[in-house]
């Protein structure tokens, strides 16, 4: 059949939608092996590892070495070492002024929780397990979520646009050419003030959603606050509240890894930059999703 | 073949390839650059360049070849590559604090005689946004060089500066070489001023080296192309 026929149309759009299919398979195979690469250099950085380093200085006779390879290298022991400037900076900025955000967040998270237990409580009269019920959830699983996904939007975005601004203003290259290693001195700074910030603001977050259960309750269910209280501790344990808050650590590292690999992988200006952080706040919510399930999944 | 330190060279490429994707941007490069030489390299837009310099500073691996840097490298980027989120004084402080091996006291003197070097005195807590072109070259010649570097690589040094400004930098550039004998490698467009900032023009073209010679010659080179360029001839 020639192409040029009717027929061949609809044939042309199904090949076009399948290699359209599998380009954005092997794109999402890519970055997904690129932040795994990228995990794997920020876990070196953080124990004494072998590094093979370039010897500017030196000077190797070609006669004796292969003119294909280039500059002499050399393998040096490298301590983990952290830029505690740069860690400040960053807990400060992510963890401070996310703060107010949070916190207003998880108020009304809080009282959402009771608004929609409200109808359950009024029918079978359960105003005991209010406490309960909305602890176990905002310990286990709403608390570490919404702020996990609230926390991506508003730093793994950011940090996103750091990161893909320095790349495209040749800020990365600058650390290079100084011999500075960017993962060593950026990444593992972000990686780690991410991870505590979002435990923090996770910790943060739980109690101030569980005070908003408890104000919700006495003014939508007339529940007096100690009633709710006495539940949640009676009928929550460490164990509820640990879960919580292994999933903050890992959403933490998720975002951190995501954003942190599609700001330093930035091709085109401003408009990349703009792609990188889509892309870093659409990854880092997947993840944040596949992660909670799988680790639900696999304490259940 | 001899070492680059015996034949006294600062910079020598043999053979030197890079490809990106399928495009060949340079293929087989060699390049030979005393000690304390200025060399300009000049040529068409996307003729290889950039991707030149950035090979020897270490910033893009060839795929072939041979690169020798004798001595430790300092280098000023086309957008100065300034860290947005340090001051001024932070900035050319940069290297000495991340090298480490310079005594925390010695730094800051360093530092201001290098900002005042660059007639930037005064200007140390600035950020970079609050600068203005000609101002953020001059931190960036200043971080470039305050680790006192054998070898300084500018890229596009006064892209986009009026030609006083120009003039400014290319006067600093001058003064810098001329009080430390380091090594500088020049990429530009602007090839007045480069011709006579350097001792020898290299012109890059076509993935190589086309021509080079002393600086002096250039309007004059036996290559019609290169005589072109140099004059603006279209």
């Amino acid at each position: 059949m020639s192409p040029s026929t009717p027929a061949a149309a609809p044939a042309g759009a199904i090949r076009g939608s399948i290699a359209a299919i599998g380009t954005a398979t092997l794109g999402a195979a890519r970055d997904a092996g690129g932040i795994v690469v990228l995990a794997a250099e920020v876990l070196r950085s953080l124990f004494p590892h072998f590094d093979s380093v370039e010897d500017r200085g030196s000077s190797t006779d070609p006669a004796q070495s292969p003119v294909r390879s280039v500059r002499s290298r050399s393998l040096r022991l490298r301590w983990p070492s952290i830029d505690g400037r740069e860690l400040v900076r960053n807990l400060y900025k992510m963890g401070w002024r996310s703060l107010p955000i949070v916190t207003m967040t998880a108020l009304f998270v809080g009282g959402l929780m009771v608004i929609q237990f409200a109808s359950f409580v009024q029918q079978y009269g359960a105003r005991g397990l209010v406490g309960w019920g909305t602890g176990y959830a905002v310990l286990r699983e709403v608390g570490p979520l919404m702020i996990g996904l609230m926390f991506s939007g508003r730093v793994g975005a950011n940090n996103a646009a750091e990161l893909g601004t320095m790349t495209v203003t040749e800020q990365i290259d600058g650390l290079q050419a100084l011999a500075i290693d960017p993962i060593r001195y950026l990444i593992v700074p972000r990686v780690l003030a991410m991870m505590i910030t979002l435990a923090v603001m996770t910790m943060v977050g739980d109690a101030v959603a569980i005070l908003g259960v408890m104000l919700s309750s006495q003014l939508i269910l007339d529940i007096h606050p100690l009633t709710v209280w006495y539940s949640l501790v009676q009928n929550i344990g460490v164990g509820d509240f640990l879960h919580g808050m292994g999933k903050s650590l890992v959403f933490g590292a998720a975002i951190a890894l995501s954003s942190c690999y599609f700001g330093l992988t930035v091709k085109g200006g401003a408009i990349g930059v703009g792609k990188a952080v889509n892309a870093a706040v659409v990854s880092a919510a997947v993840s944040i999703c596949f992660l909670d399930f799988l680790m639900t999944y696999l304490t259940a | 073949m001899l070492n680059a330190t015996a034949q006294g060279l600062a910079i020598e490429l043999v053979g030197v390839g890079k490809r990106f994707g399928s495009r060949t941007v340079l293929g087989g490069v060699d390049l030979r650059i005393a000690r304390g030489a200025r060399l300009g390299v000049i040529g068409p837009a996307t003729g290889g360049k950039s991707v030149l310099l950035k090979i020897i500073a270490g910033l893009y691996r060839p795929e072939a070849g041979l690169v020798r840097v004798a001595g430790r490298i300092g280098m000023l980027f086309q957008n100065c590559a300034l860290f947005d989120f340090l001051s001024v004084a932070d900035n050319v402080a940069f290297p000495l604090v991340q090298e480490g091996g310079v005594p925390a006291a010695e730094i800051e003197p360093r530092v201001a005689a290098r900002l005042r070097a660059v007639g930037l005195a005064g200007s140390e807590r600035k950020l970079p946004s609050e600068l203005s072109g000609g101002m953020k070259k001059r931190v960036g010649l200043a971080r470039a060089t305050v680790a006192t570097p054998d070898v300084v690589l500018y890229d596009e040094p006064t892209a986009g500066l009026d030609p006083v400004t120009t003039a400014k930098i290319y006067g600093l550039l001058r003064a810098d070489h001329d009080a430390r004998g380091s090594t500088a490698v020049v990429v530009s467009s602007d090839v007045d001023a480069v011709a006579a900032f350097a001792d020898t023009i290299a012109f890059v073209d076509g993935g190589g080296v086309r021509w080079i010679g002393p600086a002096a010659g250039l309007r004059d080179a036996d290559d019609a192309r290169v005589r072109d360029f140099a004059r603006g001839t279209p």
